[in-house]
């Protein structure tokens, strides 16, 4: 391993400290959106369309508000007016076709699960029991609900006033953007092709904590608390979308369980209880059921990927050609329309691919709006490249492993600018696969592997590859300007000293598991040599933390602690002043180490403590010097980080019945300097749980009528501990070199690595029975068809 | 999700228990562990007027034996099973199939005559029951009557207990010396079986003497193989033989599709995971 001085200098970078937040969010003793209450605060509940795609006639309300400890019922009709449209932040092309969006569906719903009408009442079980007595006239529409027939001719439409069902298409060719070929011309010409369709199916996030939103609209400022990823913004929007002014809106993300990008949003929910606690005056909570979340938060991936590879025999990757449909559901959330298009840039993966094209339709259906999860667009690519690597290995006769060699960039090789435009700034895609390869017994397996074949055994072994990479760090200002995204990829950190030499940190990132009050007290207290425990980091609030782009795709340490180590450092250069006039000696005399600032040659010196105590008295400070020992700073990243890795998968499958069992689990990671090896761990393992998970067990599914049938958790499979293997974890530390910390994020990568290896190895074990694909989730009885003939 | 508002009562004897159901003339529900009503009612997929309560009889919990019949307290919790020496030494196969079910959390709640009474087709525990001949002891307004597992299980969900009766105790043969297995295929660790097989045989040196199987989830009701056990008697415990003898199991069930099986698949599976139980118990 390479670890630079910088990151391990003061002692507590690089140390698996233990998370100070945990004690907390573990117990459940904390300030969940839901454990909140307020005087005189009024419990609110949802009523949501059990139809797919219906006209809304009538709703009659008069029952519901006629029963006990009913405050209010309020319909879309009754907010038609203020609840503008919910926010879509990325116009992806300048045509788009983006239809309304309300909060609150008015004369018709566009999926099952959509809100309709709201009861406002004094206990929740009042305001649940008087939704049952709200009456709704629904005329049924056609529902559409497959992509594909969606796009055909005459096709019903989800928005008939937009005259069809795709909502825009996006191209790249690397031809015309002269960064390579013609990926049509490559298959024309190739040696060999392989030809794959690819299905991403459905996910639900499922987040731990359900999302929960408590509104206080009594004070000059209405107060949202709300179990957000990114209460700055979702402020923003707030006002954007409500018209109400931006400087009377307070929002905080308190302690938040889980996103996965389930959270990275501006919800209906969020709108719908602002409006009412406004309009009524009084604070609101509204707390979702497991149910509700799984019908109306947004879901996940859902696409159709039809891939051509093109190569020459001795496994060199000559063209990538890659057809997209993507599954928007019934509207355009927030960046619903971007998440393909960030898989735009990763479909070439760590491969030198001389002409690539890229182009994907969004297409409107009849279901829950689909949006960021876990990886958001990289999993998917990453999917199908290592998928397609695999299939041209096998179609070649070659090991997967000495294919990715062929064609990956070289140690040597970086900076490397990809066909698809990005420039790779570090990466050592041969060390991290030989350290995989060693730990996971590659050639012992395979040697079993061709034992269990040749006697024909009833269970047999298969070996997955996925050598991924992916974009972290979103993003740069300039780079999302040009993908016509709404907003910038900056963020903001402050550091305070205080008067008795504690440290207050504020960060713009909004942590909701991730670690960040530990991590940040790790690099602080490095940075300005003090004490862990004197660091106290601040977020999700509006109010204290008043500028900020929260937290997502692997953002929060490759830009949010940038912005915290830049404005330490200008807390450091006012400090160096202070000091030289302190121990009266020039500035460029005095030396900052381990929190003291000495005169440099001299054993004469003063601590960071005692400056902070000196700027709070005042007494004597420099001429010019503000009496204040804080500072900020607005982080924007110059290029994306590109953590990697190697990720080897051992499977069982037992051909008698389909059933999949991991054997084993190699991840090699490479994600740059490591401020705390634990949470890293944490964010490896469950990321491979996430992984592993759509690979084999889970799958939102819809019935004909547009019904999600896998409404619960009982249906939706999320697995736990015991349906996985202990996973074997290493890493390798290529520094990256477009920041300071060298740091490149880990919060994406487990999932995004782990479902090609997992699907390359059940394909791989079955593979001499001529299976040479099974669709996601690999469930037994898929995996038995495959081998034993048949549709899916 | 929140219920609808019930009356609850929590009577302390079997009897108070069953004048508490005579009394009620409101749709009741008996509210065993509540591993399957809860969640029912709080999506409000039922809203009762009343919860009658059985955790507080202590005379529903435990298990004892009764000359060469046990006999189980229909509040004894699957922990208890789980744990219990006279059934782990009579009656493996309850103990095993109790292994395979949810997680710790739902072990220590729910409970056996729970289970049984809740009758879902895929629950773990009915079949072993019905392998086992179990029998039930039902208690009413009328008296306690005792109903043969076989006659049990009439439909989904829907068992021989009147509307005012309640499950008390099932009694079980002793089955001394026989060995067990139970083969639950399902694809997360606590979720409900896709198929089971319960399966117990009575071996003399290789032979297999005598044999009991049951099917979880092949058709409304658990479904006992006597075809699968009539072929196992007399045969040696072979790969082969059983193999033969699992040909069978499709005796009598009708199973249906749901997203995780089809038709075919599920004959499939009862097929292997038949011969895969029943060579688990013969070589055990």
């Amino acid at each position: 391993m390479t670890a630079t001085a910088d990151s391990h200098a003061g002692g507590e970078v690089g140390q698996a400290r233990l998370r100070k937040e945990d004690a907390r969010l573990i117990a459940g003793r904390t300030r969940w959106t839901d454990n909140m209450s307020l005087p005189g605060m009024m419990h609110m509940a949802i009523l949501r369309s059990p139809l797919a795609h219906a006209r809304i006639n009538r709703i009659d309300t008069s029952e519901a508000r006629s029963m006990s400890g009913v405050e209010a019922v309020v319909t879309g009709a009754d907010v038609a007016d203020d609840q503008g449209s919910l926010p879509c932040a990325w116009p992806i092309t300048e045509d788009m076709k983006s239809p309304n969006a309300p909060s609150l569906a008015v004369d018709e719903v566009n999926f099952a699960g959509e809100a309709v009408a709201v009861v406002v009442a004094r206990s929740a079980a009042e305001a649940h029991d008087a939704l049952e007595a709200i009456e709704i006239d629904y005329e049924e529409l056609p529902v559409v609900l497959d992509m594909s027939s969606a796009m055909t001719e005459g096709s019903d439409l989800v928005h008939p006033d937009l005259g069809t069902n795709a909502s825009a298409t996006w191209v790249f060719d690397s031809a015309e953007a002269g960064t390579g070929g013609s990926a049509d011309e490559a298959l024309a010409g190739a040696e060999v092709t392989v030809h794959r369709t690819f299905r991403q199916q459905r996910l639900i996030p499922a987040f731990m904590e359900p999302r929960s939103i408590l509104v206080d609209p009594t004070g000059e400022q209405t107060t949202m608390w709300s179990a957000t990823q990114v209460p700055h913004i979702l402020r923003l929007m707030l006002a954007m979308t409500t018209g109400v002014d931006e400087h009377k809106i307070r929002v905080i993300a308190p302690d938040v369980g889980g996103g996965f990008g389930g959270k990275l949003q501006v919800t209906p929910e969020e709108v719908i209880t602002f409006l009412v606690a406004r309009k009524l005056g009084k604070p609101v909570k509204y707390t979702e059921s497991r149910s509700e979340s799984f019908t109306s938060a947004h879901h996940g991936r859902d696409q159709i990927q039809k891939l051509s590879l093109a190569a020459n025999r001795d496994g060199t990757v000559t063209g990538l050609k890659v057809e997209l449909l993507a599954d928007m559901g019934a509207y355009l959330r927030l960046v619903t329309p971007g998440v393909p298009i960030l898989g735009a840039f990763m479909f070439n993966a760590i491969y030198k691919i001389p002409a690539y094209h890229f182009s994907c339709t969004n297409v409107f259906t009849n279901k829950v709006p689909t949006d960021a999860y876990r990886g958001a667009g990289r999993p998917e690519a990453t999917f199908a490249i290592e998928r397609m690597m695999d299939e041209l290995a096998a179609e070649l006769g070659m090991d997967p492993l000495e294919v990715r060699e062929r064609n990956w960039i070289k140690h040597d090789e970086f900076p490397y600018t990809t066909v698809s435009t990005l420039t790779y700034d570090s990466g050592n895609y041969e060390a991290a696969t030989a350290r995989a390869r060693e730990l996971f017994g590659y050639d012992a397996l395979r040697a079993e592997q061709a034992e269990r074949r040749r006697r024909g055994d009833t269970v047999q072994l298969g070996i997955g590859v996925s050598t991924f990479t992916e974009m972290c760090g979103l993003a740069p200002s300039r780079v999302l300007g040009a993908l016509s995204y709404g907003a910038g990829g900056w963020e903001h950190g402050a550091v305070r000293m205080l008067p008795t030499g504690k440290v207050e940190v504020i960060t713009g990132s909004s942590p909701h598991g991730q670690g960040h009050e530990t991590a940040w007290s790790q690099i602080v207290a490095d940075r300005l040599g003090v004490g862990f425990d004197d660091v106290e980091v601040l977020h999700g609030d509006t109010q204290s933390s008043h500028k900020g782009l929260d937290t997502y795709g692997s953002r929060s340490l490759t830009v949010g602690a940038m912005a915290v180590v830049q404005a330490a450092d200008k807390v450091i250069a006012k400090a160096r002043k202070i000091a030289a006039h302190m121990l009266e000696c020039a500035e460029d005399d005095v030396e900052f180490s381990g929190g003291r600032f000495t005169v440099r040659g001299t054993d004469t010196s003063t601590s960071i403590q005692e400056i902070a105590l000196a700027v709070f008295a005042a007494h004597d400070l420099p001429d010019g010097v503000e009496p204040s020992l804080d500072s900020e700073a607005t982080f924007d990243p110059e290029n994306f980080s590109f953590p990697h890795g190697t990720h080897l998968c051992a499977t069982e499958v037992d051909t008698e019945t389909g059933r999949v069992r991991l054997r084993s689990y190699v991840a090699v990671d490479d994600v740059g300097n490591v401020v705390n090896p634990m949470i890293v761990e944490g964010q490896v393992q469950g990321g491979l749980a996430q992984g592993i998970a759509q690979a084999l067990f889970e799958e939102a599914v819809y019935d004909e009528t547009g019904t999600l049938t896998s409404g619960t958790l009982a249906d939706y499979l999320v697995p736990s501990a015991a349906d996985l293997p202990s996973f074997t974890t290493d890493r390798t530390e290529t520094p990256s070199t477009t920041n300071a910390l060298g740091v490149k994020g880990v919060g994406e990568a487990g999932t995004i690595a782990s479902t090609p290896a997992v699907v390359n190895s059940v394909v791989d074990a079955v593979r001499h029975m001529g299976v040479q694909d099974i669709e996601m989730p690999c469930t037994p009885m898929r995996v038995w068809r495959a081998i034993h003939g048949g549709a899916r | 999700m929140i219920p609808a508002a019930f009356d609850y009562e929590a009577p302390s004897t079997i009897d108070e228990a069953v004048r508490a159901l005579a009394e009620a003339d409101d749709e009741v529900k008996i509210l065993a562990g509540g591993q399957s009503l809860l969640p029912v009612l709080r999506m409000r997929l039922a809203a009762p007027a009343k919860l009658i309560d059985l955790g507080r009889i202590g005379e529903l919990r435990g298990v004892r034996s009764d000359g060469d019949m046990l006999v189980i307290g229909a509040m004894t919790s699957h922990y208890d099973v789980q744990r219990d020496p006279l059934l782990n030494e009579h009656a493996k196969l309850l103990v095993m199939a109790t292994d395979t079910v949810a997680d710790p959390q739902v072990r220590h709640r729910g409970t056996f005559g729970g289970s049984l009474a809740h009758a879902d087709p895929a629950g773990d525990l009915l079949a072993p029951a019905l392998a086992l001949d179990a029998e039930m002891v039902i208690a009413g307004p009328r008296g306690r009557r005792t109903v043969p597992a076989a006659e049990f299980f009439v439909d989904y969900f829907t068992t021989a207990v009147g509307e005012d009766e309640l499950l008390c105790e099932i009694r079980v043969p002793k089955y001394t010396g026989w060995h067990a297995h139970y083969e639950k295929f399902n694809r997360v660790a606590q979720a409900w079986s896709i198929v089971g097989v319960a399966a117990a045989v009575r071996t003399d040196g290789h032979m297999i003497a005598e044999a009991r199987v049951g099917l979880t989830n092949m058709a409304s009701v658990p479904v006992r193989a006597r075809g699968v056990e009539q072929a196992l008697v007399g045969q040696e415990a072979t790969p082969e033989a059983i193999r033969a003898a699992a040909e069978h199991a499709l005796d009598g069930t009708s199973p249906t599709t749901d997203g995780n099986a089809d038709v075919a698949y599920r004959e499939h599976l009862a097929k292997v995971l038949t011969s895969r139980a029943v060579s688990a118990a013969a070589t055990s």
